[in-house]
């Protein structure tokens, strides 16, 4: 691939990115969430057409437009999020799309015997007419592997194959990776976890903010290098701030497990106390259950098992506590999904200052609301936090990210709160504007409040925090101290490979 | 005893008959459904088509050609259907509703306009309409039941009839053994596989929707010159809303369908008789409470009381590549 | 996807657009009348001559608005809170029931002053009662709401057609019609107020329920604009995961939004009932209810919008007749062509002239800066 280059509206999704991949080797692409590695994938799969650049394979230059010449190409996938259809069957996946002829008869029959013949030489042994729906995800993913070996895949992209893992399946997915190397199949594997590069691929590219900064022979480095190019050696944020004076604790979880509604555990037995005047980051590369144990902690997701106090307040699986109620109890919350929780994008600002707050007595004029009033705070809001421009009519979607920001910042803290719940506080958000809010965020500290930080940009974590929590698979597999936390041992506590380390 | 059987039976027979449109139109919405496209407009496009075989049967007196034509036009509105829900990515229950509405005003108007007679069309000869394919001629009391049954009930239909309920398997087989059928059954549940798999999802769904428009024009033909001899405006009474309810009640499915579809026909069937007949230890049973019934199932069915109906998944969903 | 997206300026998104779709479907019912022979423009002038010729046309066209703002406002309010509610045609007729029950049952012993208020609020009511049952499905079970309105607009004729026949038919009449009701349940008719005032006015059905309908868009207003339930309905309606968030109960939300709705329509009753035909009978909703849907979707959904959406179809309704009374060759259904014609072009496919007026704003506006 040469020159790539992808926008989406204003996001820079990938740079003028080349990547050269030798044939029957497995080469990983490595870097954080949002670095572009999926993005330059769904080109090469032709899910999305660049803006430039070209694809050459076997050296030859070739046009891919739609999945049906990626997969006339030779190219198969395996998708972060699978590609299967629940409701069909194991043979109906994978014939799908490549069905034979108008009569599923035949297609079927050769299916079922090619899936034979794949599930014997690389243990891919999958039912062939089970339910796809009722199958546990590490098959998933082998049906997807077949999918694509089906339609005679030469070169197989696995986009962040184990995340969905445990480590046995991990393991035999590898198994099955080498087979494929061995029989001639190239495979690019994307990843964030730097212990399975280490493990399966031949050779490895770094990406960064849609650029890709390195290429290595895995052998020829190590992890720490590796987790120095994905996180980049930007300039430490300076930021100005006093060491933390914690006082009592205000927020305790005890064990706390949420799970989703499969029944799948994304935060599993948490512990841990957040005092009054000291920021708690919480890093982790995302999906790692931070999301879910904050959302648990505003009272937006059921408590499955263990407890919160809140200001005193118990909240359990037999208690439960809703969002308007944690607020009552001093707790603000900042939402990671801006654009879906933070704000209403088809309301006018003033009707987004509110938000939440709805219900409280200043913005009340009987029955009604103060039009009035609420337009005064969000005046007001927008003055204290130089929200651009100043203007309360404005919809919500016509103001910049990190605009927004301020403003649902704003408002959190126009109370006061006693503990302050922020996720991605500056994802998407311009340069001026992050030291702006991490200020406001400090500020609070020293005001006393209780503050908890998710973030999945390690530098904001190591600037803002006084103590790191790091999340993984649901767990906190490590605490640190802020001041004295660096970012090879954060990162590799995020990757987890840490504990293999050691 | 005799008399019991002999309304038996013909209810029976009645059943058949009512159902055929039934049939006909859950199918049509089975296919645009599974597919993920609502189909409300089912009873707009099934009108239309009765009015447009009635117009043609009685202008060119060809039962054949009148068939033709209907299912010509309903096509057309479900590829109006297409338009509004694929193309342009609008509301599929506001695009059925304006369907429905578009072909109850049109049919009357243009009735009116063409033949006088308050929107009825002309009363057709037997030679332009679908009329029994082998006239069975009444069988004695005396006959053996099995024998009865076939000659009562099973024969003397017309054509339609009979197709209607062949249609059922070669749905079944259509949607199950196709590869068309995998890929509508792919496409309902989730377009973003069939995309990645290298197919069009529009492509896909239009031709559902035309297969819908197409089935939903036998419906109309049918009623006009099949089981009437001619067009009356609103002549289908909210039959396209019992399929739809029958549809769901199969939970989508055909052999399901075709059920519901020969239950709330059987009701129909019941009613007309019940009308004033007392039974002993109940009364009357009120015959309003029997036509309501295939609707309060179809409620009860979808709150989750008798098991659970669950639509594809992508249902009512415009098809939006997502980054 | 070409520019559907892109920003418009508020009038080109709130104003030219919704024209150019009426405009549209205007235009295709013009395509029909020259279908059955006849002059467009023509017939546009008797059906104007028709709904606003005299005061009698007048008095028609408004009573036929009052219910088309009811209904109107009945789907916009669900529609705020992201639901489609297409059960307004059962929830007037049993709306309808409600206050015939409550009118029948009490004409005897209360003056107008008590039993006409008391009969409203058994419309709104027992519309607000059937608009509940899918609301709570809705909610609590997830059977989607369209599909069970559907189901209850055909319960709800059922329901009627064997409680007029079984139940409620007065001893000895010709036609499935209840007793009269008294004098003392008829909502006065504006000719008769009139009348008291030493004025002349035509006799039409106009009556009291147009002012009752017209505080209904100034309630539903202040409901949806200004009321912090109102608030909640939009946001359950806009952004159901920020509603999670904001501490609203979507559940609730959903349930309150349909029970108004319902009772909106449910007071179509008032002006049916109590207001012109004095009686219960079968079918006095005749398509009101699916009218609103048309009424709301050029309306915008909104109480502005909605009156003149309402007015037009009014006029259409009334300037229908005459013209069908004049021109042989014309059908009142053409009225119902044209409203299918309105819910295509201004709901289905609303978005279809998007791209081309986005384009054009795009070419023309830097013009008119240069300039």
């Amino acid at each position: 691939m040469r020159g790539i280059d992808k926008s989406f509206g204003a996001i820079h999704a990938n740079r003028n990115v080349t990547l050269e991949v030798a044939a029957g080797t497995i080469h990983g692409i490595v870097g954080e969430n949002g670095a572009g590695k999926s993005t330059l994938m769904s080109i090469l799969y032709g899910f999305h057409e660049a803006d430039a650049g070209e694809i050459l394979i076997g050296g030859r230059r070739t046009e891919i437009r739609t999945p049906r010449d990626a997969i006339a190409a030779g190219i198969g996938m395996v998708h972060q999020h699978f590609m299967l259809v629940e409701t069909l069957s194991v043979v109906e996946n994978v014939m799908l799309g490549a069905e034979d002829a108008f009569l599923l008869r035949g297609g079927r029959a050769r299916a079922r015997a090619e899936l034979d013949r794949l599930s014997r030489d690389f243990g891919l042994s999958v039912h062939p007419d089970a339910i796809v729906g009722d199958l546990p995800v590490g098959e998933l993913q082998r049906v997807e592997i077949l999918k694509a070996l089906y339609r005679q895949a030469r070169i197989l992209i696995l986009d962040e194959p184990t995340g969905v893992l445990t480590p046995a399946e991990t393991d035999q997915l590898f198994r099955i990776l080498r087979l494929l190397r061995e029989q001639g199949v190239t495979i690019l594997l994307i990843t964030h976890k730097l212990r399975e590069i280490m493990e399966v691929t031949d050779s490895v590219s770094v990406m960064r903010g849609g650029e890709k900064v390195a290429d290595r022979l895995t052998a020829a480095t190590s992890r720490e290098e590796l987790a120095e190019l994905m996180v980049g050696r930007k300039v430490r944020l300076e930021l100005e701030r006093t060491p933390a004076r914690p006082r009592e604790s205000v927020l305790a979880v005890r064990d706390l497990v949420v799970s989703d509604a499969f029944g799948v555990r994304r935060v599993d037995g948490v512990s841990f106390d957040l005092r009054g005047g000291e920021v708690v980051g919480i890093a982790g590369v995302s999906g790692n259950g931070q999301s879910e144990l904050l959302e648990t902690l505003a009272g937006i997701r059921p408590v499955s098992a263990g407890e919160i106090v809140v200001a005193g307040r118990r909240v359990d699986h037999a208690m439960p506590c809703d969002p308007a109620a944690m607020r009552r109890l001093g707790l603000a919350h900042v939402p990671e999904d801006r654009q879906r929780l933070g704000l209403v994008r088809e309301f006018a600002a003033w009707e987004c200052a509110c938000l939440g707050y709805q219900d409280d007595a200043a913005y009340a004029r009987g029955p009604l609301l103060d039009r009035a009033a609420m337009e005064a705070a969000c005046r007001r809001f927008m003055a204290d936090f130089d929200v651009r421009p100043p203007r309360p009519d404005l919809g919500a979607a016509k103001f910049s990210g990190g605009n927004q920001q301020k403003l649902i910042l704003a408002r959190e803290l126009a109370r006061a709160p006693a503990i302050l719940l922020v996720g991605q506080p500056t994802r998407g958000v311009d340069i001026g504007a992050i030291e702006f809010i991490h200020r406001q965020i400090i500020a609070m500290r020293d005001r006393g409040a209780a503050i908890l930080l998710v973030s999945s940009e390690l530098e904001e974590v190591m600037a803002l925090s006084d103590r790191i929590l790091v999340m993984f698979q649901g767990r906190i597999v490590g605490e640190l101290d802020g001041a004295a936390a660096d970012e090879r041992q954060l990162g590799l506590l995020m990757a987890n490979a840490g504990a293999a380390a050691a | 005893m005799e008399e019991m059987l002999t309304i038996g039976l013909s209810a029976l027979a009645a059943t058949l008959r009512v159902a055929t449109p039934l049939v006909f139109c859950a199918m049509a919405g089975l296919v645009s459904e599974r597919a993920g496209v609502i189909d409300i407009g089912l009873e707009g496009k099934m009108l239309a088509a009765a009015f447009t075989s009635a117009s043609v049967a009685a202008v060119s007196g060809s039962a054949l050609i009148a068939l033709l034509a209907a299912m010509a036009l309903a096509t057309l509105l479900g590829l109006l259907h297409g338009f509004a829900c694929i193309t342009h990515r609008g509301d599929q229950v506001v695009s059925g509703v304006a369907i429905n509405i578009i072909a109850a005003g049109l049919t009357a108007v243009l009735g009116i306009h063409w033949f006088g007679r308050g929107g009825q069309t002309p009363d057709l000869p037997v030679e332009a309409r679908f009329m029994p394919v082998l006239p069975v001629s009444a069988t004695d009391a005396g006959a053996a039941l099995p024998l009865r049954f076939l000659a009562e009930v099973l024969g003397g239909h017309n054509l339609l009839v009979y197709l209607a309920f062949l249609l059922v398997p070669l749905v079944w087989w259509l949607i199950g053994s196709s590869r068309f059928g995998l890929r509508l059954r792919a496409v309902g549940e989730n377009p973003e596989v069939v995309d990645t798999a290298g197919i069009s999802v529009e492509w896909l769904r239009y031709r559902a929707v035309m297969i819908c428009g197409a089935l939903c024009g036998m419906a109309g033909t049918y009623l006009a010159i099949a089981q009437n001899a001619a067009f009356t405006p609103n002549m289908t009474a909210g039959q396209g809303f019992i399929a739809l309810a029958a549809m769901i009640f199969g939970k989508w499915r055909a052999f399901p369908a075709l059920a519901a579809c020969l239950l709330f026909g059987f009701l129909d069937a019941v009613a007309i008789r019940l009308q004033g007949v007392e039974i002993a230890g109940i009364g009357q049973v009120p015959v309003q409470l029997i036509q309501a019934l295939p609707y309060i199932l179809t409620v009860i069915l979808l709150a989750g009381f008798i098991g659970r109906a669950v639509a594809p998944k992508a249902i009512g969903q415009p098809y939006l590549k997502e980054r | 996807m070409s520019g559907g997206g892109r920003d418009l300026p508020g009038w080109l998104d709130a104003g030219l657009l919704p024209a150019v779709n009426v405009l549209l479907a205007l235009f295709a019912g013009g395509l029909v009348v020259l279908l059955i022979g006849e002059n467009p423009l023509h017939a546009l002038v008797v059906l104007l001559r028709g709904a606003f010729g005299d005061l009698t046309a007048l008095g028609y066209t408004l009573y036929y608005t009052t219910n088309f703002i009811l209904t109107g406002l009945a789907v916009a309010v669900a529609f705020h809170a992201g639901l489609f509610n297409i059960g307004g045609e059962g929830q007037a007729y049993i709306g309808g029931l409600g206050i015939g029950l409550l009118l029948l049952a009490l004409d005897r012993y209360l003056p107008a002053i008590l039993l006409l208020p008391l009969g409203l609020v058994a419309a709104a009511a027992f519309g607000a009662a059937f608009a509940f049952v899918p609301a709570w499905l809705q909610a609590w079970r997830g059977s989607h709401v369209v599909i069970t309105t559907i189901m209850f607009n055909f319960i709800a004729s059922a329901l009627m057609v064997y409680l007029m026949v079984n139940v409620l038919i007065a001893p000895g009449a010709l036609n499935t019609e209840s007793r009269g009701i008294l004098p003392s349940g008829h909502l006065p008719q504006f000719h008769t107020i009139a009348a008291a005032f030493g004025f002349e006015l035509p006799a039409t059905p106009l009556n009291l329920s147009l002012l009752w309908a017209l505080a209904c868009c100034v309630l539903v207003y202040l409901y949806v604009w200004r009321s912090r339930w109102g608030y909640a309905l939009r946001v359950v309606g806009h952004a159901p995961r920020a509603a999670v968030y904001a501490g609203i109960r979507p559940q609730r939300v959903t349930i309150a939004a349909m029970c108004i709705s319902g009772a909106l329509a449910g007071s179509v009753g008032f002006n049916e009932i109590a207001g012109v035909h004095h009686r219960l009978l079968l079918d006095f909703v005749a398509g009101y209810g699916f009218t609103g849907i048309a009424v709301a979707l050029m309306g915008r959904n909104n109480p502005l919008g909605i009156l003149l959406a309402a007015l037009l179809f009014g006029t259409l309704y009334q300037g229908g007749a005459e013209l069908a009374f004049e021109i042989p060759a014309f059908t009142r259904e053409m009225v119902t062509v044209l409203q299918g014609f309105v819910i295509l072009f201004s709901g289905a496919l609303a978005y279809m002239n998007r791209p081309w007026i986005v384009r054009l704003h795009a070419r023309l506006s830097p013009a008119r800066e240069a300039g």
